[in-house]
């Protein structure tokens, strides 16, 4: 198959700023010499290349939006189209990027001390320290208001019990943001450092998504933390659902991504693949998935854009977020599978990108907010009636 | 130190090319356009340079159209401190000559102590200005070098060409021109923090009176673009494997002369 070429049906290029063009190709040049070649390795082996860390500091990626400790200062349109093209290399690839950025850089700026933002931002922007996100238990993922896990004050130390699971980078991370319920029962945010006593991590196996990305359970048992490790500037789930709120943007936009990503590949397929004297892509009916796939690629790519816009102008409502990381990540799923269909047989091994996209994007389908939750948060915010169902 | 990097802005390496309806041309359209990667291994090397000797300054240089200023904005991103566009209709049909002559008048103005240009566009793959260039300038020229190091005072530099089997060594003296080959170091990637803060760096544009130019009629102008020739299609040898054999290898010798 020929390069990754970008898909542009409207030419939506011509909304972009020169500069938002430049960073989406230093981007996508640098997915795909130093990421395409060695993802099917680590994909089989359910590694993560943890080398290309600092390489996406250098490059300027984590919290590219974020102004000073070295970042890059980007507008929320350049950001979203890194994450399209981490995403168009795996999701997992860009999942280690939503987090570092997202759910660790973004807590700390937006909530930490000075103290905190002066000695965490700098080494996390360089890639040198790796951050992870902890708010999802065992018992409590769509609703982690009911979260277990404590954080007690006990003399010059908050003494932290519970378990976090499925935590994106858990074990190679040097700092944990993690989300716990103080005596009065509110939530609040704390540093864990590697290497705290009664801090344990083990990752999860067996996973059939997002096999390139490390995903970690976190235990606290009677972990001992300097109470100036607390997040002092944010209480409440406001906290955790803030950082999501950054970190479900970049997916809406990553998606995207994978959605090109195996399009561009089933298109080259279908135009080579020879069945009843004819390239399969001559055929009504794979012409029929082709075009659906442009077709919701183009909408998904002028929905986000947009999104971005109401971001950079500082308008934007999280309910509008929730629907185009809604829309744009079941459109990639249903284009995905559309293309592994196309693939035949071929579509079902790694020598092809697109089942391993297709298998990462049921996890992107189910965290940051599974598709339903954002349904229901959108349903919610139009009719004024919550169908959650709490008791 | 100072040092200019000439560059020239080409269609991307995946580009299938297609002939214009002026057949003396192919058509851009829809073309994607990069810095020609032989001068990317020149923009490294001149930043590098610059990097080692702690001080300096590295000025991009590049003859074209408004289109180029993208290509200027991506040395600039990849650091180098200033960029100067020759940029002027009367430039349209430069050969390599009118090309060097004005990148000559534009560098005599800025006496650098070093120029580096890849060994070659990958484009037309004329492979002449860099050494047209230095004749201009009357400057020693060293081409497809693969390695490089100027001495402490910046009055000779040391370079390493490729030749067949092995490296042939040559001291020039300062100012110098020199042309990249492949291998002479690994080109960085321009990080977003450089493609931010290239936007506040100056491009300025240079007409060919601005020079005292005027370029005078090209002395190699294009006169016809043809695509090669249909591949013929395969042969299916059919038949008895013995009898195929023995055709093939007929085939091979009397036909092909392959073998
Ligand atoms: C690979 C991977 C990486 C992850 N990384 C992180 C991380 O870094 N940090 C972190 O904190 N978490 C992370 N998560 C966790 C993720 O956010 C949760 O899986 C997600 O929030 C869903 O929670 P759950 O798995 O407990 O599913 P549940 O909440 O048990 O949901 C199961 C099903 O029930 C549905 N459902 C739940 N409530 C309702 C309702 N009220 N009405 C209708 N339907 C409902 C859901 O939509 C879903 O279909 C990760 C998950 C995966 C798979
Ligand atoms: C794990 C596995 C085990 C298998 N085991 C066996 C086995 O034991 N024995 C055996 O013989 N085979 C086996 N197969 C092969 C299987 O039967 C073929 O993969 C299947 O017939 C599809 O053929 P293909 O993969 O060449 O896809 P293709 O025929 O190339 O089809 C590619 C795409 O084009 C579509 N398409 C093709 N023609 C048309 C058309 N005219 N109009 C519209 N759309 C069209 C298809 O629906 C599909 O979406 C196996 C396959 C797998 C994956």
């Amino acid at each position: 198959m020929e390069k990754f070429r970008g898909v542009d049906y409207y030419g939506i290029e011509t909304l972009l700023s020169e500069d938002e063009r430049m960073i989406r190709d230093a981007v996508r040049d640098w997915v795909e010499a130093e990421f395409i070649p060695i993802v099917p390795e680590h994909h089989r082996a359910g590694t993560f290349p943890i080398a290309l860390i600092p390489k996406l500091g250098e490059l300027g990626v984590f919290g590219a939006t974020l102004k000073g400790y070295g970042c890059a200062g980007l507008s929320s349109v350049a950001y979203g189209l890194i994450m399209q093209e981490l995403e168009r290399g795996d999701s997992g690839l860009r999942s280690c990027a939503s987090v570092q950025s997202g759910l660790v850089m973004y807590p700390i700026y937006a909530y930490g001390s000075d103290a905190q933002k002066d000695r965490w931002l700098p080494v996390l922007a360089t890639g040198e320290t790796v951050g992870c996100f902890g708010l999802t238990e065992p018992d409590h993922g769509s609703d982690p208001g009911g979260m277990k896990t404590r954080a007690v004050k006990k003399g010059d130390a908050y003494v932290l019990n519970g378990t976090k699971l499925w935590i994106t980078n858990g074990s190679i991370a040097d700092v944990a943001v993690v989300w716990a319920k103080t005596e009065d029962g509110e939530i609040r945010g704390f540093l864990v450092e590697k290497g705290t006593p009664g801090f344990s991590t083990l990752d999860i196996h067996g996973k059939f998504s997002m096999r390139a990305s490390i995903t970690s359970e976190l235990a606290f048992q009677d972990c001992r933390i300097p109470l100036d490790n607390l997040l002092p500037n944010v209480q409440g789930l406001r906290g955790p659902l803030g950082c999501l709120n950054q970190a479900r943007y970049g997916i809406a936009w990553g998606a995207v991504g994978a959605l090109m990503a195996c399009y561009d590949w089933a298109l080259q397929y279908a135009q080579q693949r020879v069945q009843f004297g004819k390239p399969i892509g001559s055929f009504q009916l794979v012409q029929q998935k082709l075009v659906w796939m442009l077709n919701e690629i183009t909408k998904a790519q002028l929905l986000v854009l947009q999104l971005g816009r109401l971001k950079d102008a500082g308008t934007v409502r999280p309910q509008q977020v929730s629907l185009a990381k809604m829309n744009n990540v079941q459109a990639a799923l249903d284009g995905a599978r559309m293309a592994r269909d196309i693939l035949g047989a071929a579509g079902i091994v790694d020598e092809h990108p697109v089942i391993r996209h297709m298998l990462n994007l049921e996890t992107v389908n189910t965290y940051e907010g599974t598709h339903d939750i954002h349904t229901l948060i959108v349903g919610r915010d139009v009719t004024g009636l919550d169908a959650f169902g709490a008791a | 130190m100072k040092i200019v990097v000439a560059i020239k802005q080409v269609p991307d390496t995946a580009t299938q090319v297609k002939i214009g309806g002026d057949p003396k041309a192919i058509d851009t359209a829809g073309i994607t356009w990069i810095v020609s990667p032989y001068d990317e291994f020149a923009i490294e090397e001149a930043l590098r340079l610059k990097e080692k000797r702690g001080q300096g300054e590295v000025i991009a240089v590049s003859l074209g159209p408004d289109r180029v200023k993208e290509a200027l904005r991506s040395a600039l991103a990849m650091g180098c401190d200033r960029a100067i566009h020759l940029n002027d209709p009367a430039w349209a049909n430069a050969d390599t000559l009118a090309t060097a002559q004005a990148l000559a008048a534009v560098i005599k103005q800025e006496q650098p102590a070093l120029v580096l240009c890849g060994r070659q566009a990958i484009d037309d793959d004329m492979g002449a200005v860099g050494a047209q260039l230095a004749e201009v300038l009357g400057w020693p020229c060293a081409s497809w070098i693969m390695e490089e190091a100027v001495d402490a005072d910046a009055k000779s530099v040391r370079v390493g060409r490729q030749v067949e089997g092995g490296l042939e060594v040559f001291d020039l003296p300062l100012p110098a021109v020199l042309s990249a080959q492949k291998g002479l170091n690994e080109p960085r990637y321009p990080t977003l923090k450089g493609i931010m803060g290239a936007k506040k760096k100056e491009i300025k544009d240079v007409k060919a009176g601005d020079l005292g130019l005027t370029p005078a009629a090209p002395q190699v102008a294009v006169k016809n673009l043809e695509a090669l020739p249909a591949r013929p299609p395969g042969r299916v040898i059919q038949g008895e494997i013995k009898d195929a054999v023995k055709e093939l290898v007929r085939a091979l010798r009397e036909d092909a002369k392959a073998i």
